[in-house]
């Protein structure tokens, strides 16, 4: 009888042993703490929004499956900073990470916010990596805390004109006369300079560079020039709010052209502007940041995403998968400790895998991934559709417009 | 220039309310941009949620912005500021911090529009296509100024204001109750960013912080009109709309906001009280 008593105690207690110790383990491991830095109020505020999402849906998946191993199950504890849509902001929240001696940070969306913060986060020899800013100053500074894995607008315009090209010429060349609008910004500016020298080689002629600032109150000036115009084609480079009022204004002006054609535009590929003007947003094509739906993780993702009420936009997997690199790079970086990951990071190799965005292996020079590409988009009866590369478009280009 | 007038008729609009407020009660609202952010979010929630049309909706929500404004100024501004223009100016922009983020808090930092039947209609003016809600806008803000005009010149209430405006002390000497002119005053302008909020609805979005889009150029066009001119801000509104519409044109969108500074300046030195403004 006092055996069994004395059996069944211990029973239980190994038991609870056993069950107790992940917990236990989990509790003596201490957490990697990871700056994500987003602009969630300001003009901003919108991708802001959704970029957090993007890092807190891969930290939750990190944590669930047991943290970073090879920290003993460290988990990821969220530092979150609002950069308040400027880079004031952006340092001044790298300064209060550094206080809080994160090991990481992750983030910025906007150019001069990811600029700025990341020459901040280099005098601590802070690893940073951009999320979205696609300015290619970032990487071309020498710093060596910074990585960026998605590709920068020097990548991203190279392709869309490679696209522009291959869609022009397979229509039978329709359209040769293009207007560029953008945003005054870093982004916009640095785009319409390349676009401007690298059209006419080409074989198309820039009919006017028109440049708006940020937030925009009427797009009416804008779009009555380019009926004046009459282009071809109109390629607007702005972020969601002023590309909305831009293609709503061109929609009242009946302005037609054979394809508006935009290049890492915040509304093209944006589910909210195809839900809430579906006239105004069908057949915009669009060359941007866009997850490998090939990818199982990205169909659960986005049904996550969808969950929550909240709307695909590509600020959350480019995110997710810059969270994931930064655990991928804690893993083998084995401690928690900047240098050591900042190397990790640097030595990222086709090994890297847990990213949902359709690029080759990673590679890292001088902190850019030379793998990161962007795809093109097309709005199509009520949903964004991939049309090239080809290899895993989802469906044919609607090329020229009519009607 | 056609576009520049139907724009400007709505910055005016946006102006009026911060121009009677600055006229009678002295108070530079820095709450203005954030008031009209709220106005917005409430005509976008009686269209998105309740299938009102924004314009059909312009009335009720003036009244309750009335009734907003109204309590705004006689709970919080007025006991909070004792009277001090510092104190003002603090409590207007503690407002407008903790309105942009209570937005922000409940409905999130999305960008939203409403999509209406008309909102694509236009009418053909010459070789000019006028959108419908920028027409309905400018005939609007006409009819708000013209009855703003009548309140305050024919009505007691308006008398009553200005009185206030004038001789304060005077005023509350004949027994006109002071605290409450004060209120109704601050609650008509806060009911004509309700109007102006219905009125940019069809063609215009709104986030958190759309008001402060607005407010700046609201802030040019009641100094440049003279402050506390009803006038003074239509006519500002739209000299201010015509000037950015053209210089957009000729120097670009992005160089376009140089020119309101410019003919703000200009207006400065040979008028400093502004076109309608009062001498001292």
């Amino acid at each position: 009888m006092s055996t069994n008593r004395i059996a069944r105690r211990s029973l239980m207690l190994g038991g609870a042993g056993v069950l107790g110790a992940p917990l236990v383990a989990g509790a003596q491991a201490p957490a990697v703490k990871l700056g994500i830095l987003q602009p969630v109020t300001g003009a901003l505020s919108q991708d802001g929004e959704y970029g957090r999402l993007g890092a807190e849906l891969a930290i939750a998946e990190i944590n669930a499956g047991g943290g970073i191993r090879a920290l003993g199950g460290a988990r990821i504890e969220t530092v979150f900073g609002d950069a308040r849509s400027n880079p004031e902001g952006g340092v001044a929240e790298v300064e209060k990470m550094q206080a809080e001696g994160v090991t990481a940070i992750v983030g910025g969306f906007a150019s001069p916010i990811c600029l700025a913060a990341s020459q901040a986060a280099s005098r601590y020899d802070l690893p940073y990596v951009v999320d979205v800013g696609v300015s290619d100053q970032i990487v071309s500074r020498g710093l060596s805390n910074t990585f960026r894995f998605g590709p920068g607008f020097g990548v991203v315009t190279q392709t869309a004109l490679d696209n522009l090209v291959a869609l022009n010429d397979a229509a039978g060349k329709p359209s040769r006369t293009v207007v560029i609008v953008h945003e005054d910004g870093l982004f916009g500016s640095g785009m319409a300079r390349l676009l401007n020298t690298e059209l006419p080689k080409r074989g198309f002629e820039v009919l006017e560079t028109i440049a708006h600032p940020t937030p925009a109150r009427d797009m009416n000036n804008v779009a009555l020039r380019i009926r004046s115009l009459r282009p071809d084609l109109v390629i607007p480079s702005s972020y969601y709010a002023e590309f909305v009022l831009l293609s709503r204004t061109m929609q009242q002006q009946r302005i037609r052209p054979k394809g508006i054609y935009c290049v890492l535009n915040g509304a093209a590929s944006n589910y909210r502007f195809v839900r809430e003007f579906p006239d105004a947003a069908n057949l915009v094509m669009d060359c941007n940041h866009w997850p490998d739906p090939r990818k199982p993780r990205t169909a659960e993702l986005r049904r996550a995403v969808e969950a929550q009420n909240r709307f695909w936009l590509y600020n959350v997997p480019l995110n997710y998968s810059a969270v994931m690199l930064v655990a991928d790079a804690l893993e083998r970086a084995g401690r928690n400790d900047r240098a050591a990951l900042t190397t990790a990071l640097a030595a990222t190799d086709g090994a890297f895998t847990k990213h949902i965005m359709p690029y080759g292996p990673t590679r890292f020079v001088n902190g850019q991934n030379q793998a990161g590409a962007p795809v093109n988009t097309q709005v199509q009866g009520g949903d964004i559709k991939v049309i090239f590369p080809r290899d895993f478009a989802d469906a044919q280009p609607v090329y020229p417009v009519t009607g | 220039m056609l576009n520049g007038l139907l724009t400007g008729a709505v910055y005016g609009l946006v102006a009026l309310g911060l121009t009677l407020v600055y006229g009678v009660l002295h108070i530079i609202n820095f709450a203005h941009g954030a008031l009209l952010t709220a106005a917005m979010y409430a005509a976008y929630v009686a269209r998105a949620s309740f299938g009102v049309d924004p314009y059909v909706a312009a009335l009720p929500l003036a009244a309750l912005f009335f009734g907003v404004g109204y309590l705004v100024q006689r709970l919080v501004i007025g006991p909070a500021s004792r009277g001090k223009d510092e104190n003002i100016l603090l409590v207007t922009l503690g407002l407008s911090i903790i309105i942009e983020n209570l937005m922000l808090a409940v409905f999130r930092s999305d960008t939203r529009s409403i999509d209406v039947p008309y909102a694509m209609e236009v009418i053909e003016f010459g070789p000019a296509l006028l959108s419908y809600p920028r027409v309905i806008g400018f005939g609007a803000t006409i009819l708000v100024g013209i009855a703003l005009f009548v309140l305050m010149r024919f009505t007691a209430t308006g008398k009553a204001i200005r009185a206030v405006a004038k001789e304060r002390t005077g005023a509350a000497l004949v027994g006109i109750d002071v605290a409450h002119i004060y209120a109704v005053t601050f609650g008509i302008g806060t009911a004509c960013l309700a109007i102006s909020a219905a009125l940019l609805l069809p063609s215009f979005y709104v986030s958190p912080r759309v008001g402060n889009a607005f407010v700046l150029v609201a802030f040019t066009i009641v100094v440049l009109g003279g402050m506390g001119s009803v006038v003074g801000a239509l006519v500002g509104g739209l000299v201010i709309g015509v000037v950015e519409s053209l210089s957009g044109l000729y120097l670009g969108e992005s160089l376009g906001q140089i020119g309101i500074f410019l003919i703000f300046i200009l207006v400065l030195l040979v008028r400093p009280t502004g076109l309608f403004g009062a001498r001292a």
